[in-house]
């Protein structure tokens, strides 16, 4: 009787621990996550979040905390959807030094800011790949402008930027031979192979970007990097890993050192030397590349010089801080006294202390130097390490009540810690490996908390199977309380690096609705019907067309020959806000035009064969939009057909207008 | 030993307790259509009777301005005599429709499609929405001296 009734005992908690608790993964949401994250229709999100799309190349716009996507903008990849570098005006934003590059990895947004807190004008983003930093303008959510970074590769540990977004910096993940001497072993990489990193400028208020100087320096790789803030304002952090400096199998010949280094760099200082002619201008070559706002069209210049400052001419501007086991993330909390460190093999988070690093550089307190660069003592510029967090840290934000949320890839979780006594609070688990996490306002002087989103780098089994690739993935938890809740899953596009969330009325406010016309200074524009026409110059043929709801002007084309080039200079004529119209041409080895009311774009267009061509509006824009359509004439090449347009029942010879 | 008989059923009675916590019932069923009638555009404020005199001899300036204004804006839709093109010809409109109502068309066309009888016969007809073509207040009273002149005022 007894052995039964501890059997039933056991039996009922087993029941209940089954259908109560551990329902695997759902048992981490609570009954009222739906109602948290539930933006119900035609009302709007809290944040707009940035998010990388990786290789994709682009920038993902989702709303917090539904998680719906809003838009895609493109950065460093073509766009077929918008006819982002297909069309004549886009394609000079993706010139590289190396031609046209078409494609590229972007990791890490960065909002701009003033005096430390969003001031929500512009988002920065890294090309990784073939290194160049992008501007992208936020009432616009267009990329606006395109810098290569000469010297470089492995463009990882940028964009970051300074409290009153005075710099951008670009750091090397690969360094590479620069200079003179490129051709040379690859085994002679200790010798010959510099890492850089670079401080781009940027004007206040245009926001245009110039590379102000370069500091060349020993052959790691730089990883992350983030700015002083408030008594630490003049100073950059940057991890590296690879002390070892090896060239080849890292994942073990770079993981031999107990520590790499975090690299504090005096930028003010750096300035100084600027200015006092230290720097050497070093023949290199790379793009520049502008949108202009009142012609709608890109510009690409190459140039051919940057300013490199070498430390051993410059002392006291570089000094290196132990870090345990190849440090990633490098992080500086809001009042810009705690750099905080994350060895990807370490079992600690090591906190470093802004005070003590200055005080350590003013006592001398060095342990030797590496490459001739001072190493401060481990020890001395330490305020503590949070011991035994979790396996595999990688990046840390903060919140605005001195709490810090870190990510663990190998071990897949957050874990909430105080930076004061480095006490761990909280944890909760992510689905699956969290690579980066962002809180809004996360890296600046003024977080706005609330929520804490995991970006996350395998989702196997959380969503339906699509083959054998599957979504990325973010998750979002509330942080108000205690206790991280999670609230949300949802899909990413490419994948999903570094991101960060902003305050939705910073942006919604001053969000352009359209073009006016009246500032179109396009050299193409047809300011009106009445200055549509199609000019012959030699074999190019140019279509100065308009559209409204719902025709072309001109719709009928003849007289294009074999062996012509037809632009098609598109101007949308509405002024009404999301009305834009598409274009297209039949046997276009292009994309399609997408033309925002009171846009000119232009589309290229070479002819294969003779016949008659359709041409159509591609976004449905009026009941009448099937209507929207025309025909283009392609006679042979020695045809004497006149060229001739009309639209209804006008029809102009213009064979006189040459 | 008996003390803990109650055990399990103590034990059954917190894991229910633990279970339904959290569920939070207390929300008001949402009126989704009247969440997405809460657009925030506007075009522009309605021009009221007395906001608008006519004189004549017609304004010369206003009616230059009128006609660039249309060749920019109006031409692709509106021709100058009375036959419909995607919209009704100019022609005469100044005969039939009061200054406000021209004005309040170009204007504040959201409003006149959701409020005025005529506007709404029109959009029957041409099936096309009257877009919004981001003409000010002044810009219309332009455009409505030059529609003057074109139906033969002097």
């Amino acid at each position: 009787m007894k052995y039964f009734y501890y059997l039933a005992t056991v039996l009922i908690l087993t029941v209940l621990f089954t259908t109560c608790k551990p329902k695997g993964v759902q048992s981490a949401i609570s009954g009222d996550s739906a109602i948290k994250a539930y933006v119900p229709p035609g009302k709007y999100d809290e944040f707009y979040n940035f998010v990388s799309g990786g290789f994709s190349g682009q920038l993902a716009v989702y709303g917090l905390p539904s998680g719906r996507l809003f838009r895609v903008i493109p950065v460093f990849s073509v766009d077929p959807e918008k006819g982002y570098g297909y069309a004549e005006e886009s394609k000079p934003m993706l010139q590289t030094s190396h031609g046209f590059v078409p494609w590229d990895d972007l990791h890490h947004p960065a909002l701009s800011t003033t005096d430390g807190v969003h001031d929500g004008k512009w988002a920065f983003g890294n090309a990784n790949n073939t290194p160049r930093i992008a501007r992208i303008d936020l009432s616009t959510f267009r990329t606006s402008e395109i810098i290569e970074i000469p010297n470089s590769g492995g463009n990882h540990s940028s964009p970051f930027i300074t409290e009153n977004t005075e710099y951008v910096v670009a750091g090397t993940r690969f360094s590479v031979p620069i200079g003179d001497k490129l051709d040379v072993p690859i085994s002679s990489y200790k010798e010959n192979f510099k890492g850089t990193v670079s401080f781009i400028s940027v004007n206040k208020e245009s926001g245009n970007m110039d590379i102000a100087f370069q500091i060349q320096l020993p052959g790691v790789n730089f990883d992350l990097a983030r700015a002083g803030k408030g008594k630490s304002h003049g100073w950059f952090f940057f991890s590296c890993y690879n002390s070892e400096r090896a060239n080849t199998l890292l994942e073990v010949n770079a993981s031999q050192k107990d520590k790499d280094f975090v690299m504090a760099v005096n930028w003010k200082k750096a300035e100084e030397y600027v200015k006092a002619g230290k720097g050497v201008k070093k023949a290199v070559r790379y793009a520049h590349n502008k949108f202009d706002e009142s012609t709608h069209t890109a510009t690409s210049t190459i140039k051919t010089e940057v300013l490199v400052l070498d430390p051993k001419d410059c002392p006291d501007m570089v000094y290196l801080m132990p870090c345990p086991k190849s440090p990633h993330g490098c992080d500086t909390d809001p009042s810009g006294e705690y750099i905080v460190g994350s060895g990807k093999l370490a079992a600690v988070i090591p906190v470093f202390s802004f005070s003590k690093i200055l005080q350590a550089i003013e006592a001398k307190n060095f342990e030797g130097d590496y490459e001739g660069l001072p190493v401060l003592k481990y020890d001395a510029v330490l305020h503590g390490e949070v011991k035994k967090p979790g396996l595999g840290p990688l990046h840390t934000e903060f919140d605005a009540n001195g709490n810090a949320y870190t990510s663990f890839f190998v071990s897949s979780e957050i874990v909430k810690w105080r930076i004061s006594d480095l006490q761990v609070l909280d944890r909760v688990p992510t689905y699956y490996s969290v690579g980066h996490l962002c809180v809004p306002g996360g890296p600046t002087k003024k977080p706005w908390g609330k929520y804490v989103i995991a970006y996350n780098k395998i989702t196997k089994d959380r969503y339906l199977p699509t083959g054998p690739e599957l979504t990325q993935s973010a998750q979002l938890y509330s942080i108000d309380g205690d206790k991280m809740k999670l609230l949300l899953d949802f899909p990413t596009i490419g994948e999903p690096h570094y991101a960060e969330a902003i305050p939705a009325e910073l942006l919604s406010k001053k969000s352009v609705k359209i073009y006016k016309l009246e500032d179109n200074k396009h050299p193409y524009v047809a300011a009106g019907e009445k200055n549509a026409k199609v000019v012959r110059k030699g074999n190019e043929v140019h279509i100065y067309m308009t559209s409204i709801r719902s025709h072309f002007t001109p719709d009928n084309v003849e007289g294009i020959k074999l062996g012509d080039v037809v632009y098609f200079h598109v101007t949308n004529l509405e002024q009404d806000w999301d009305v834009p119209h598409g274009f297209a041409v039949k046997g276009a080895n292009n994309a399609e035009l997408l033309i925002m009311p009171g846009e000119t774009q232009t589309l290229a267009w070479r002819p294969d064969r003779i016949g008659v061509f359709p041409m159509y509006c591609t976004d449905f824009c009026s009941a009448l939009h099937q209507e929207m359509q025309g025909y283009i004439r392609v006679s042979p090449a020695g045809s004497n057909n006149p060229l001739t347009f009309s639209t209804g029942k006008t029809t102009k010879d213009t064979s006189k207008i040459q | 030993m008996k003390n803990l008989f109650y055990l399990p059923f103590l034990l059954v009675s917190i894991f229910l307790f633990q279970c339904d916590k959290g569920v939070k019932k207390d929300y008001k069923a949402l009126d989704v259509q009247e969440l997405t009638k809460n657009q925030p555009e506007v075009h522009g404020s309605e021009i009221k009777e007395g906001d608008v005199t006519l004189s004549n001899p017609l304004n010369q300036d206003w009616i230059k301005a009128g006609e660039s204004i249309y060749e920019l804006k109006c031409l692709a839709c509106h021709k100058l005599t009375d036959e419909k093109l995607v919209g009704p010809g100019w022609k005469g409109v100044t005969k039939t429709r009061k200054p406000i109502w021209i004005m309040n068309m170009i204007t504040n066309v959201e409003m006149m499609l959701e409020s005025d009888p005529e506007a709404q016969k029109l959009l029957e007809q041409c099936l096309v929405r009257m877009p919004n073509q981001n003409v000010s207040k002044e810009e219309s009273r332009s455009l409505l001296e030059f529609m003057r002149k074109n139906d033969g005022e002097q």
